[in-house]
């Protein structure tokens, strides 16, 4: 199962994680010893031919970021390269990273070693959440057992290779995933983004050359050290290399985490939820989270990949497919999202700061029923002016236009419809 | 009251991992509050003196973080998850019941000290749905009916 399945194949059902000797009874840490018997080129390489795109939100190729970190003294400075772990989860609808750091932390690490090599990185921290204090526990655990067997520190495996590796608990607040704003928190200040060039991997922590990748992303490493950029790219049903730890939840019977081969479709991840709750009727979803423009019954069909979502006018974001049957309205599900992204903003950019609170309060007025016809109309300029993306300094506001500018595109008439007195699904209207 | 010791301890270690003083504020911050609940204003000077800042630069970073407490909070603090799937699948139920139930509403303790109720980002439980953290290790709970919450303030779930 393992074969297809590469993240959760050799799971527990109760999230129990591995030990270091069950997990290398498996075959863990196999790809590590491989792996350092490669140069770092050569990896980067393999990850290229594997086609890896990063699991974060954007879908950026891991391989290129990979190449973009300077081989040790050939950046001017003192100081090592930093590999990053991004484990903030935070994305309304995404529960995909909690899994994988709970269950599979041994994954985690061995991914993260492999990945510091590959970007000549002497130090790496993985940084999570707060709330996943199971997580936090069963890395740290993890970190340990490998220190003790010589799979991170000095000299790993005989190899001349070097690698420190930590935990970094966060405390709340969505904007420290933003790749930039986590450098300026692990440095200790308010966790705000940073203007772009330079890119991390020019300077990032401490001025060092820094790369930044999801946990999902790091978690497939072993497994195309392991089994070759072939067999990766066959996992998949599109370009797009691997499988997907796709998140389906909202109305489905049964929400759950499936790992699937990316481009799975939303009807496959929909049925193996035993449909759609509710009426059983769908209206919308959205892809990859909150911060993902809606689509239709029509998109159903679609792959579930970077490209045909973009494609599609949507995003594969996380990857945490968020489900609305006939009887759930698509504004009062915006103006959650939206009340979100508004209170998580930090405040740097006006129409971020200013423009969120003031869609917030436009939808509230919508579900009440007290909102005016020109409401609707600022809330179609503030997705115009604020969207689709690059008129901030951080993709939050451009993410938080997703559901709101496709909610106005696709469903004008049920918006327009709030007008007479609140949400017509509630009214019994629709 | 001085510094513990062991905090201390756990502080300066916290420094020569994470980088310098400075990079280990929220860790220092982190260590108080996983000892006594919260940070208070008491602490928080004597944590900035032990680091070397002031304190007005290390409040910086604890009223940047929403899960740094600078109230004190009940002996369980609850995160509810407001999240869109949570809400499709019933939060506002679980929300107005555990607010008539505890007497609070969000950011607020109740009058025996015992619980704080605290509305939270997505908590990562959408499988769970409508779902919350409860105590120390933020265990995940759910699904909650407004039924089941009785139950859980009890200690039966
Ligand atoms: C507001 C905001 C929040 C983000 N939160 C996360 C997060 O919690 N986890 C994550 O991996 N990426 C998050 N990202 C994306 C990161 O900036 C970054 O692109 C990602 O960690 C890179 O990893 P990848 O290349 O492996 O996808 C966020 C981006 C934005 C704009
Ligand atoms: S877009 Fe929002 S969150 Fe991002 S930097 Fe600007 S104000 Fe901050």
């Amino acid at each position: 199962m393992s074969d297809t399945l590469p993240l959760t194949g050799h799971a527990r059902a109760d999230r129990t994680p591995h030990s270091l000797a069950e997990w290398r009874a498996i075959g863990g840490y196999r790809a590590v010893e491989r792996a350092l018997q490669m140069t770092p080129l050569e990896l980067v390489n393999l990850v290229d031919a594997a086609n890896l795109n990063g699991r974060g939100g954007a879908g950026f190729q891991a391989a290129k970021k990979w190449r973009f970190m300077p081989p040790v003294g050939t950046s001017p400075g003192i100081g090592s390269n930093y590999l990053i772990v991004n484990g903030d989860e935070m994305e309304p609808g995404a529960f995909k990273d909690r899994f994988l750091l709970e269950a599979m932390p041994h994954q985690v690490v061995e991914g993260a070693i492999i990945a510091a090599f590959a970007t000549h990185s002497a130090q790496a921290i993985i940084l999570i959440r707060d709330d996943y204090r199971a997580g936090i526990t069963a890395i740290r655990r993890a970190i340990a057992e490998a220190e003790a067997a010589n799979l991170l520190g000095t000299n790993i495996l005989g190899s001349g290779f070097n690698l420190h590796m930590r935990v970094h608990p966060s405390a709340g607040r969505y904007i420290v995933g933003e790749e930039t704003a986590l450098i300026s928190a692990l440095e200790g200040g308010r966790a705000i983004p940073r203007k772009r060039p330079p890119f991390p991997a020019q300077s990032g922590l401490w001025g060092r050359p820094t790369t930044v990748n999801n946990v999902e992303t790091i978690s497939l490493v072993p497994h195309i050290v392991a089994n070759g950029a072939q067999w990766f790219r066959a996992l998949s049903r599109t370009e797009e290399g691997g499988t997907k730890l796709y998140g389906v939840s909202g109305m489905v019977k049964t929400p759950q985490l499936i790992e699937a081969p990316m481009g799975s479709t939303a009807r496959e991840l929909i049925d193996r939820c035993g449909g759609v709750s509710g009426t059983g009727v769908l209206r919308c979803f959205q892809p990859g989270g909150g911060a993902t423009p809606f689509l239709e019954p029509a998109d159903l069909d679609t792959p579930m990949d970077f490209g045909h979502m973009a494609k599609a006018h949507s995003m594969l974001g996380t990857g945490a497919l968020i489900v609305l049957d006939t009887g759930t309205c698509p504004v009062a599900v915006t103006a959650r999202h939206i009340a979100f992204y508004a209170r998580e903003s930090c405040g740097w950019c006006t129409p971020c700061r200013e423009g969120l609170p003031w869609a917030a309060r436009i939808l509230t007025a919508l579900e009440d029923g007290t909102a005016k016809p020109r409401d609707i109309e600022i809330l179609r300029m503030t997705a115009a002016e604020a969207g689709p993306r690059g008129r901030t300094f951080c993709d939050l506001m451009g993410g938080a236009m997703g559901p709101l500018a496709s909610l106005l595109a696709r469903f004008g008439d049920l918006v327009e419809a709030h007008l007479d007195g609140g949400c017509p699904i509630r009214r019994g209207q629709l | 009251m001085t510094l513990p010791e062991d905090l201390k301890q756990q502080i300066l270690h916290a420094v020569a991992e994470d980088g310098g003083a400075k990079a280990a504020m929220l860790e220092a911050l982190r260590l108080v509050q996983q000892a006594e609940g919260w940070v208070s204003d008491a602490r928080l000077a004597q944590v900035a003196d032990l680091l070397g800042v002031s304190t007005a630069e290390l409040d910086s970073i604890a009223t940047f973080y929403s899960l740094i407490f600078r109230k004190p909070v009940g002996q369980t603090v609850i995160l509810l998850c407001d999240g869109a799937s949570c809400w499709m699948n019933g939060g506002d139920a679980l929300r107005q019941a555990l607010m008539d139930r505890l007497g609070i509403g969000f950011g607020q303790t109740t009058a025996d000290g015992r619980y704080s109720l605290i509305n939270s980002a997505c908590v990562g439980g959408c499988d769970r749905a409508p779902a919350l953290l409860i105590g120390p290790d933020r265990r995940l709970v759910g699904p909650l009916s407004p039924e089941g919450v009785a139950q859980l303030l009890e200690g039966e779930l």
